[in-house]
This record gives C-alpha cells, structure tokens and sequence, in this order.
C-alpha cells in the first residue's frame, strides 16, 4: 500500500512543482516546495514575481520616500535634473553651436527628450547598484531577486511624473496644445520602462559578479546620453543610417516622446520599430541572464 | 496527505573556496590570464558556479548527503561545531542559497529568526519599517496590518512608532525585529543561536515566544551550542559534523555522544582542531581545576573552586575584556564578571577563576566565555561540555519554595534565659 501512495504522492509534488506556484505564502494543504538545484538556463517563473507583488510595491514605496531624505530641496530634484540640463543644452547646443530641433523651440525640444532620459538614465543607475547595496537582504531572506532592480525603476516613474508637469507648464508657454498623438505616449513610456529594465537586469547581475561595472556605469550612461537624440535631433542622419542607429533603443524611445508631444516632423517610424526590437531583445535576455545567475548570487555577494 | 514537515535526500552544497594561484611567469603570460579572466568567470557564472575568486578550482562540500525527516510539530535540534553545516543547512531550508545536489522538501511557510531586522531603514519611521521588514519576510499587507498592536506592544516601543528608526536605540532596533519576526506565524520556524541578541529579559521573551509556537503545533528546526536549551526544547536531536548527519535520536542520546566524544579528546584540542591561525582569538578548552572529580566538568562541592579556561589568541591584545557568565538551564543568567584592560601576547593562554563558593542547584549549565580587543569580538564560546552541578541541594522542602541558589545553612535554635 506505501509504495503506490508514495508514488502518486511524489506525482502531484512534481505537479505543484512545475506550476511553481511557490513561494511564502502557500500554506501547508498545499503541496510541497521542493528545493533543488536549478539546471541549465533557468525558467523566468514570473509567477514568483506577482506572488511578491506586495513586496515590489513596499520596496519601490520605500525607495520613493527614501530617495531624497536629507536633501534639501527633496523632490525638486526630479525637475532640476533635466531642467539644469535642458538649460547647458540649449546655451551650448541650441544657442551657441545651432543645432537644429525639428521646428521646436530648442529648450522644449532638449527638455523633452532629457524628461525620459533622466528616467533611462537613474533608473539603470540605481538599478545597477540595487543587488549590492542590500546584500543584506539577500544573505537573509529569499524573494526573487528580480523585485530589486525592479523597485528602483519602478520608483523613478514618479520622478518622471513630476517632470513631466514642467514640461505640460512648458508646452503653455510655447503655446503649444496636445496633439491627438499623444494617445501613444503609453507606448513610448511603455518602450522606456522595457529599455531601462532590460538594461538594468543585465547591469545588476553583472554588477553582483563584476562590481568594475559600478565605476563602468557612469561613462556608460554619459557615453548613451550622446548617442541619443536630445540636444540633436534624428533627422540629422541621413536615410538608412537611421535604421542603424535605431538599435540604440533611447533614439527610439526620445524621438517618439517628442512626436507624440510637440509633433516633431521626420519620419522615424522604421527607425522606432528597430527600437522596439532591440528592447524587447535586451529585456528577455536581461531577465533570462539574471534567472541564469540568480543562483550564485548569494554565494559571491 | 503527509504529517511531514520537511524532508530532506541527499542534499548537497559545493562551495568553492580559493586555492593556490598558479604562478605567473612572464608579463605576456599574466597578461593574457588578465583578459581571459573575466570571460572565464563569466562562463563559470553562466554554469551556475559560484567562485569565491577569480580562478580558483579547490573546492569544499558544506553539507554532504544529508537526509533527515521532520514531522509537522516536531522540534529538532541541531548540533554541531563551527563550520559543520549548519547555517548552510538553515540557509538551503529558507531558500536563500540554492543546493548543489539532492533536494529538500518543505511543506508550509518557512521564516528563520536569520533573517531579523532585514531591510530596516534608518530614515523610516517604526511603523513604516514594520510593513517593510513584514513584507520582505512574506507577510500580506492585511497580515501586517491586523497583528501590527501586537507587534509594538511585544516590542516595547509605542512611544516611538513614528519616529525614524535612526532615534532608536540598538536595543529598540532589535526588540522591534524580532517582534515582526516573531509574529510571522510560519509553520516551520528555524532558529539560528542569534538569540543570543538583545538583553537577556528579553532572551527569555523569545524563548517563550518560541515554546508557544512549538506548543501550537509548528515545526522548529533549532540550532544552538547550548546543550541546555536543545535539551529544554527538542525531543529529536541530530548531530553535524563535517556537513554529514552523525547521529539523528533522541536528544539525550545524541547530546550525550556528542559531549562524550569532546571530552574524550585531549586537552586543547577539542576546538583546536578546526580553530587555527586565521582566528585572531579562540577560546580551546574549559575544565574544573580545583577540586579534581569524576569528570573535569563536573562539580560535586559547595567548598572552594578553581576553573579555568584556555584560550589562543594570535595577535597582541592591548585593551582586552575578557566575560564569563553562567546560564541555567532556563536560560537564567546566575552569574557573571568580566576583567578589562587586559593585555595579551599571541600565544596560549590559561585563565584561571578561583571562587569561594559556586553556590549552584544541582542541574545542568552553560558557561558562555567571552573575548574582546577594545569593542571587536575575538571569540565567543558557550563552552562544551557543559557543567554539571552535582551537590546535595540544600532546600525547602515544598517545591513551590525551590530557589536558584544552594546554600548550606547551619541552623541552632538557642533558647533565651533572660526572659
């Protein structure tokens, strides 16, 4: 009688297994967990993530409310950044050197673009840093890894709201209205959130192994910050070079920003669907690059 | 379906630890392994291995087929000494590290005492922080929510719920974690000797805290030194050493092996076996000089004794604190001291306590010896084997009036003639 109970017992476990849904919560009805060696290239189990929702919202709460403590200004700093950048810009750029801007006023047209970029460009940089900074937590708790770099991305959207009034409060100014294409902006604020995650899981684990790529990441972002169309427009490379510097997905994301909002004429549709492309490339494999060095995290922290 | 709680086959962890660099002999050479270094460790990481260097093929086996049943509501004990496993084994069963071989199965909510205080933030706020921590421990929002009085009443803290966490004292800091994790409710609790945090009141608050869940029917996996908190605890007992399980039985039983087989060796080389130079201090071996009995650990007299403890360090000690303290089996502290100032050349070391009297109940206890340079911690030993107090207890005779101390009284009754 044991054994052809034990066998159909060890059934349903493989079962529960596979549906993964795993994790703290599952009470003792439940079958087992069962912890054993993860092989070869490891399944996302994305389930996991939306069984830790709870946990991704607290810890992207925590570091919104973190994030400027002890500063003075706080807050203000999400404006200032591309604000004090779209200023340099348009003196040096727009003013002094100018360059064209697809028929916007220059300082709208840099600030536009640098409004998601600060997004790209925080949230990879916090993400980056994210797994070091609580290795604490990761010697101590288990929660898939993934919420990490997750939660300060994630947190940098509110920095993105706020930024984003300005330029609303900007758009008045220049007496420029909303356009019916602004019914797209999801999609590109939807292209940046993929960009920055994709980009963020692959520097974070690498960061866990190679902490060179702390110091690396500062170039990285500097270096990506002139490769991407904001103090100049797209339009100033020529035909199907357009396509190849579409693989730099921030082209993508800032040149179709600026459509959706100001209605910058030139045609980037080829070029955004080379973006799209590439980030959705740098996200999957991102995630399935983390999954694969999730294991070894905690060993080498 | 199962009354298991966990299950445990043939479970494996490889660490691989550092071993001798090969010898670079020319410049093209060591250059050449620069560049291919990080591909080589990329392509390691890409296998799932886990390098504790850059190129490094020694490895160790932390824990070596281990397999072990645990029923719903069992107890276990852990023993064992440093190195044989046992956080590993704490830290597969919480899934923070993943096995190398074999597997584990876990039926319910896991949650360790490890893992107390984790992601607190200086900037937040207690109340804050008890959502944060409860979340990163797998609580439910609703969860935090309906035990939250319970936790500050348990923690101590309700004048400061609202204050950031940076204004708290440490010991604030630890009564609210260990309040959060002691309200988790998990259906299998592991608890690592980090009891051994926070003052002693509230020790006890969480050994009981700990007893009530074990009373309502969870399963504990308990690792300590202390042989009297195993023996309190635990029905089941096994036995670490090297990352295999010696021996799985009955409590007394194993404890009994375990101290036998330490006390058979010789003298110093108990912990000397696995405590060499990269320790800058270690405490080697205890014993009862004066008066010489049975066995070294046993004490048989209310007279005069002598006990001494031995210890290496391996570097110079200039402002020394040096503890000793003795714990019932209740976990009661009976008594302590503690010398400062105390300067120490690197080399073995005896410490030698004489006493007029060590007026103790007969029963079972455990000496906890300490060694500090200014504030670092060189070592910490609850010594092995404990001491068995074995005099005439000298006692009411109604139980409700039993004490903690053994004091002989002479007793006359001396009539008075001048009234």
């Amino acid at each position: 009688m044991g054994t052809v109970i034990e066998s159909m017992s060890v059934a349903e476990k493989e079962e529960n297994t596979a549906t993964s849904a795993l994790g703290a919560g599952s009470g003792s009805e439940k079958g087992p967990i069962r912890i054993k060696p993860t092989r070869g290239w490891a399944s996302l189990r994305l389930g996991d993530i939306w069984q830790y929702r709870e946990l991704l919202y607290f810890l992207t709460w925590r570091d919104i409310k973190v994030r400027y403590k002890q500063t003075i200004i706080g807050g203000a700093w999400a404006i200032l950044q591309p604000l004090i950048a779209m200023v340099i810009f348009s003196v040096f750029f727009g003013r002094l050197l100018g360059v064209p801007s697809d028929d916007v006023p220059y300082p709208l047209f840099a600030y536009a673009g640098m409004l998601v970029w600060t997004f790209f460009a925080n949230g990879t940089s916090f993400a980056a840093n994210s797994l070091v900074i609580e290795a604490n937590m990761i010697r101590k708790v288990y929660f898939p890894r993934m919420i990490m770099p997750l939660s300060s991305i994630l947190a940098g959207l509110l920095d993105l709201a706020i930024a984003f009034v300005v330029l609303v409060g900007m758009m008045a100014i220049y007496g420029r209205g909303p356009r019916l294409e602004i019914l797209y902006l999801p999609l590109f604020l939807l292209l940046a959130l993929v960009t920055t995650i994709g980009v963020g899981l692959w520097l974070s684990a690498l960061n866990v192994m190679f902490r060179d790529v702390r110091y690396a990441v500062p170039f990285l972002v500097q270096a990506w910050l002139f490769a991407t169309p904001i103090a100049y427009p797209s339009s100033i490379i020529s035909g199907t070079w357009r396509l190849v510097y579409g693989i730099n997905p921030m082209a993508g994301v800032v040149e179709g920003f600026r459509w959706t909002l100001l209605g910058t004429v030139s045609r980037i549709g080829p070029m955004i669907a080379v973006s799209v492309g590439v980030a959705v490339l740098l996200l999957v494999s991102g995630a399935f690059f983390f999954r694969r060095t999730e294991r070894i995290f905690v060993d080498v922290i | 379906m199962s009354d298991l709680a966990i299950r445990v086959e043939k479970l494996g962890k490889r660490y691989r630890i550092g071993g001798l660099q090969p010898r670079y002999l020319t410049l093209r050479d060591s250059l050449a392994r620069a560049v291919a270094a990080p591909f080589r460790r990329l392509a390691g990481m890409l296998r799932g291995e886990a390098y504790a260097g850059a190129d490094l093929h020694d490895s160790i086996w932390a824990l070596k087929e281990v397999d072990f049943e645990v029923r719903q509501g069992e107890v276990l004990g852990i023993i064992g000494r440093n190195g044989a496993g046992k956080t590993t084994l704490l830290k597969i069963l919480s899934r923070i590290t993943e096995p190398t071989e074999g597997y584990a199965d876990v039926w319910g909510r896991v949650s360790s005492l490890l893992e107390v205080g984790v992601g607190f933030h200086p900037e937040l706020t207690g109340r804050e922080n008890i959502y944060l921590n409860g979340a990163i421990l797998g609580m439910r929002k609703s969860e935090i929510e309906r035990k939250r009085d319970d936790i500050v009443e348990f923690a101590e803290v309700e004048r400061f719920i609202d204050t950031p966490m940076k204004h708290y004292s440490s010991g604030m800091q630890v009564r609210l974690a260990f309040a959060i994790a002691a309200h988790l409710e998990p259906e299998i609790l592991l608890v690592d000797e980090v009891l051994a945090v926070g003052d002693i009141e509230f020790q006890r608050k969480c050994m009981g805290r700990m007893g009530d869940i074990s009373r309502e029917g969870r399963t504990v996996l308990f690792v300590s030194h202390q042989m009297n908190q195993i023996r309190r605890l635990c029905e089941r007992c096994i036995w670490l050493h090297d990352g295999r399980v010696i021996i799985d039985g009955a409590t007394n039983d194993v404890i009994s092996t375990y101290e036998a087989k330490h006390s058979g060796l010789s003298s110093g080389e108990k912990r000397h076996a696995c405590g060499d130079s990269i320790y800058r201090g270690r405490f080697l071996d205890w014993e009862i000089v004066e008066p010489t009995g049975e066995k070294p650990n046993m004490l048989e007299t209310l007279g005069p004794v002598t006990l001494k403890t031995v210890a290496r360090v391996n570097v110079h000690v200039h402002k020394g604190t040096h503890g000793i303290a003795i714990f019932s089996a209740e976990n009661q502290l009976m008594w302590a001291w503690s010398i400062e100032n105390l300067r120490l050349e690197p080399g073995v070391h005896d410490f030698v306590y004489s006493l007029p009297t060590l007026p103790l109940r007969p029963g079972v206890y455990s000496l906890l010896v300490s060694l500090y340079e200014e504030d670092e911690l060189l070592d910490q030993w609850h010594c092995t084997p404990e001491l068995i107090v074995a005099t005439v207890p000298m006692t009411h005779k109604l139980d409700r009036w039993t004490g903690v101390l053994n004091i002989p009284c002479e007793f006359k009754v001396r009539p008075r003639k001048d009234v």
